[in-house]
């Protein structure tokens, strides 16, 4: 079957309304998803599908959808309760960490969880410091939950359907940086992706470059303007933060030897700590440099627009570090 | 209300004296150092509260769910006390495997939630789980304990106004015993009169009801039932009073409260109330009956600590992994 271009909000409106029309257990719940159709337009159109039933307006109280959702979750129906940027599940992290992720554990199996958590993530437009996050390490830190976030359009078509289909709670981001990005989306409504495994998106010999979200397509340019110097890079976009694919990463950075990892978020205790750390344990005797990670400076985000640029990474610094480590 | 009949009330005194007996085994085998860890919460004085409410739960419809006090709400949905105990003292065979301990204690097949110990967590669940019963227009009615420390909370606060906004049919049970942990609701609460945070939430009020009568709090639960069943929430206080510490692990609250204490004991004994009752009303009913039921509920509790005391640990790295995630 032919693929689709879609951009990403698209493919992801795609992927939960085939969801939601295929099981009617499917809920989405959250603030301006329906009337509004959505703050960032994913579930345009899915109040005058679905009705007010499947798909509900919140108050703005993430401390109650959060723990809601769980509650219906539990109760056998299959809620996809949107956060409208991962800065306000900040108010949830109780209804996330302690119950969505510990409620299978702490009763042994008794109850299962299947809910799934959206939320837009990362920053840009001057959103400023509250409402620049890019924190989805924190939520990975915690067994009992499972941590996504898509690269692009295909992915984030399979992974939210897989994400929907599973019985355990995933928190599942989506980068605003992306949203707009077009991409080609599998015309297959069963089209899913495993869990934990990631994708290697640029074959290379050189080095290997570790990314997820939005940070992969800084990774994939820097690769392509690397290769005019003729340097080879690998890019693997590893999909889920947990579980995490050390298969693949350990694969790729045995062949390449070296490693920088890409994040949008801070350094202190980062994406890039955890896997850097795991490839020493694992790969001590592959290493030919040191591991390097690229990610934001180690402030809070200012509005300024020099300021906020001036924060961030982009593919120039991915670059650099390359260079750095050949 | 209908009366309730005599058979049921018997049944009553069989539930409380079985919960009286439980914690204060429980009690007494934490000091003994029998039951270890630092968090047990006990039901004793509060009896009457869970009896008169569950009473209206229709089995295998209706859902129960509370927080970390929740030793009463197992017992009484019907869980196995030995199973029960054996959580307490973290064995393998114990409800929830020796992982959740006295403060998460859950069954499935007895439409029992669990028990939950974070302050507040379990009431947005309560909200949901009765979504799910609007959702699939199950009638049945989801009775949520809290006690009065959680109303000042913010989950109490989203899950009542989820509740209202969306007329879930759940039951927002107060039990306020005076003291959240060491702190007097008057000090804790803008407004004391917890019941009436209802109001701001389109919440059916139903007031204060005397937690320590299970005749008053059967009939104020009957009408909470019912009123949910309908279609809508509903909110009730209940005035009552804890024998024990916060958690068994606070000694000196009992001590610097000795006078009320056993001003309580003596007066509102919840048990003591009913058993006054029976003996009054029914002539058919005398002392050694009763004691026939406090002594089976003895001998149930001493076979739940015999049971658990013989139960093997969890200790491999398969009974630490498991249950994380579903396959």
């Amino acid at each position: 079957m032919a693929d689709k271009n879609l951009p990403m909000r698209e493919a992801l409106r795609l992927a939960l309304q085939e969801e939601m029309r295929r099981d009617e257990r499917i809920f989405i719940m959250g603030e301006e998803v329906g009337m509004w159709q959505g703050t960032h337009k994913v579930t345009r159109g899915f109040l005058e599908e679905f009705g007010e039933k499947r798909v509900r307006d919140t108050p703005i109280a993430e401390m109650g959808i959060g723990g809601l959702a769980v509650g219906a979750a539990m109760a056998g129906l299959r809620p996809v309760a949107e956060f409208m940027t991962i800065n306000f599940a900040f108010l949830a992290l109780d209804a996330i960490i302690n119950h969505a992720a510990k409620v299978r554990y702490f009763f042994d199996g008794e109850f299962e969880c299947p809910v799934v958590f959206r939320a837009a993530t990362g920053w840009g437009d001057q959103a400023t410091a509250s409402h620049s996050h890019t924190p989805e390490p924190i939520f990975a830190h915690f067994p009992g939950l499972y941590v996504c976030s898509p690269a692009d359009s295909a992915d984030a078509y399979g992974l939210l359907k897989t994400s929907i289909r599973d019985n355990n709670p995933v928190l599942f981001t989506e980068s605003i940086g992306l949203y707009r990005m077009p991409g080609a989306v599998p015309d297959n409504p069963d089209y899913t992706l495993p869990i934990g495994k990631g994708k290697v998106k640029n074959e290379g010999s050189d080095v290997t470059l570790i990314a997820y979200g939005r940070a992969v397509s800084w990774c994939l340019k820097a690769a392509r303007e690397l290769a005019k110097e003729g340097i080879s890079a690998e890019v693997v976009d590893v999909r889920w933060l947990r579980p995490l694919d050390t298969d693949l990463i350990f694969e790729s950075f045995r062949k390449t030897n070296r490693a920088v990892i890409v994040e949008e978020s801070h350094q202190f205790y980062s994406f890039g700590s955890e896997v850097a750390a795991q490839i020493q344990e694992n790969c001590f005797d592959y290493m030919d440099a040191p591991i390097k990670r690229v990610t934001q400076h180690d402030v809070p985000v200012p509005f300024s627009k020099p300021l906020e640029e001036l924060t961030y990474p982009d593919h120039t610094d991915v670059i650099k570090a390359v260079k750095e480590i050949l | 209300m209908a009366k309730p009949t005599k058979e049921m009330l018997l049944d009553w005194y069989r539930q409380m004296t079985l919960i009286r007996e439980f914690e204060e085994t429980s009690h007494q085998l934490y000091f003994d150092k029998r039951i270890t860890g630092v968090y047990m919460h006990l039901y004793s004085g509060h009896e009457a509260v869970a009896v008169g409410a569950m009473a209206h739960m229709e089995i295998g419809k209706d859902h129960i769910i509370t927080a970390y006090r929740d030793h009463a709400q197992a017992l009484i949905a019907g869980v196995d006390p030995n199973r029960i105990m054996a959580e307490m003292f973290g064995k393998k065979t114990g409800v929830s495997g020796g992982k959740g301990g006295s403060m998460h204690l859950a069954s499935a097949a007895h439409n029992f939630w669990g028990g939950y110990a974070i302050v507040g967590g379990h009431l947005p669940l309560a909200a949901g789980i009765a979504l799910e019963a609007q959702y699939n227009n199950t009638g049945a009615v989801v009775l949520s304990h809290v006690g009065d420390g959680a109303t000042n909370n913010g989950y109490f606060h989203e899950a009542l106004n989820f509740a209202g906004l969306w007329d879930l049919p759940v039951i927002w049970l107060i039990e306020n015993n005076g003291y959240g942990m060491g702190t007097e609701t008057e000090r804790a609460a803008g407004n004391p009169l917890l019941h009436e945070r209802a109001i701001g939430y389109d919440v059916k009020d139903f007031g204060r009801v005397d937690g320590q009568d299970v005749f008053k709090m059967y009939d104020v639960m009957g009408e909470a039932f019912e009123h949910c069943r309908n279609g809508g929430s509903a909110l009730v206080e209940a005035i009552t009073y804890r024998y024990r510490g916060h958690g068994v692990s606070d000694k000196q609250y009992d001590s610097r409260l000795a006078q009320e204490l056993q001003d309580w004991k003596e007066n509102k004994d919840p048990i003591n109330i009913l058993k006054k009752h029976l003996l009054e009303e029914y002539k058919t009913v005398n002392e050694s009956d009763l004691q026939a039921i406090v002594d089976e509920s003895r001998r149930i509790v001493d076979e739940s600590v015999e049971y658990a005391e013989n139960s093997p640990f969890p200790t491999t790295l398969e009974d630490l992994y498991s249950n994380v995630y579903t396959d």
